[in-house]
């Protein structure tokens, strides 16, 4: 029962937001990080398409065999990852509060910058209170 | 738009007034891309009969009556920044970026300290007016807080050192409250914006000061706004001449 880490990637797939909280995956580089988001919003875009019944809102739960990706897509096309343990409950609740402190510290701040990286103390702290510490 | 459709006449110089002035630019400018709309307003003036039970409009509904409605925060949030951006991208410095939103916030102060007065005075048989300078801090710290923010304000507090410095003290100003302000820029208060609204309720009570923000943060509360109120001479000349009687 960990979180791990937590993305958010950008309409265009860019990656704007990467924090760590436990240790349980492999580290990886900034660059990694960028290059792996891009690919999951790939993979993103190409699960909402396999539907066979018409509209689909894409891959929800990606599991391996330590962890698992939740996958939240907001109607702006904004995506929140979150990493967890396979047997994490809260993983629905955190990110709905993961995008409530996005939409109050980041959208709602005149210093940022639509679709760049984040770079809020507000949200950090937002975070920081909602997960608790984590490394970087 | 149902606004325009109303039978006052000053909504029908309003609009007259802004076609013409559309009239006069738009063959000039015709990249802008405001002006598309002055056209519709005409058609709903002329065109669309008269609603028969219409909201009246901002002008003729009573002051007192809106005393409670609150607006959403949220939306005051989105608004207030982009003040702050479409401000920036005009100054050259922090100091300039401040002084225009303490501007800004002066042009609501003015109005805010009208309105109380009438909305608590104008029904009293024996309408009062502050002129003693600690009831008046007294009132912006308690009432004018109230009015613009819902709450008081959390300190109200003299200056040691300057005899003629207050300062009004908020510990999470709830205009500020979503902002982050990048390292860079880091005296930058967004709080000039009350301070705009202080020194005009000042200046409205015949108490000129200057009137900044300024950012304090603690432990406990990382948002900690002083507004720091500078009186100007004459003002305290006049309180001590007061007190002698």
């Amino acid at each position: 029962m960990a979180i791990f880490s937590l993305w958010v990637i950008n309409k265009a797939g860019g990656l704007v937001y990467q924090r760590n909280f436990a240790d349980g995956l492999a580290q990886l580089t900034s660059n990694e990080h960028l290059v792996l988001a891009g690919t999951l919003h790939g993979i993103h875009a190409i699960t909402s398409r396999l539907s066979p019944i018409g509209a689909s809102s894409g891959a929800q739960v990606i599991e391996g065999e330590s962890f698992k990706m939740t996958i939240f897509l907001t109607a702006t096309g904004t995506k929140f990852v979150l990493f967890t343990s396979l047997h994490e409950t809260t993983t629905d609740s955190v990110l709905q509060r993961v995008y409530e402190a996005y939409a109050d510290a980041v959208m709602k701040n005149p210093f940022h910058t639509p679709e760049m990286p984040i770079r809020s103390e507000g949200f950090d702290s937002r975070i920081t209170a909602l997960i608790g510490t984590g490394q970087s | 738009m149902s606004a325009y459709a109303q039978p006052h006449p000053r909504f029908s110089v309003l609009s007259s007034s802004s076609l013409s002035s559309a009239d006069h630019s738009s063959p000039t400018s015709t990249t802008r891309f405001s002006y598309p709309s002055a056209p519709s307003i005409n058609t709903t003036l002329v065109g669309s009969p008269k609603p028969s039970a219409v909201r009246p409009n901002i002008y003729d509904r009573p002051l007192n009556k809106t005393r409670t409605a609150e607006v959403s925060s949220s939306a005051f949030a989105f608004l207030f920044s982009e003040v702050v951006q479409y401000t920036q991208k005009r100054v050259a410095g922090i100091t300039d970026l401040e002084r225009r939103l303490n501007t800004l916030g002066y042009r609501i102060g003015t109005r805010v300290l009208e309105l109380m007065v009438w909305r608590t005075e104008s029904t009293g048989k024996a309408p009062k007016r502050e002129i003693r300078f600690l009831p008046t801090l007294m009132f912006i710290h308690t009432q004018v807080w109230r009015a613009v923010f819902g709450k008081p304000a959390d300190a109200l507090e003299k200056s040691v050192e300057n005899e003629d410095e207050y300062m009004i003290i908020d510990n999470d100003p709830p205009i500020t409250r979503n902002i982050s302000v990048p390292r860079d820029m880091s005296s930058l208060s967004c709080s000039s914006y009350t301070a705009g609204i202080v020194e005009a309720v000042l200046d409205g009570l015949g108490f000129p000061a200057r009137v900044t923000a300024h950012n304090t943060p603690t432990q406990q509360y990382p948002g900690r706004t002083v507004i720091l109120i500078k009186f100007e001479k004459s003002v305290l000349e006049r309180e001590e001449a007061m007190s002698a009687k």
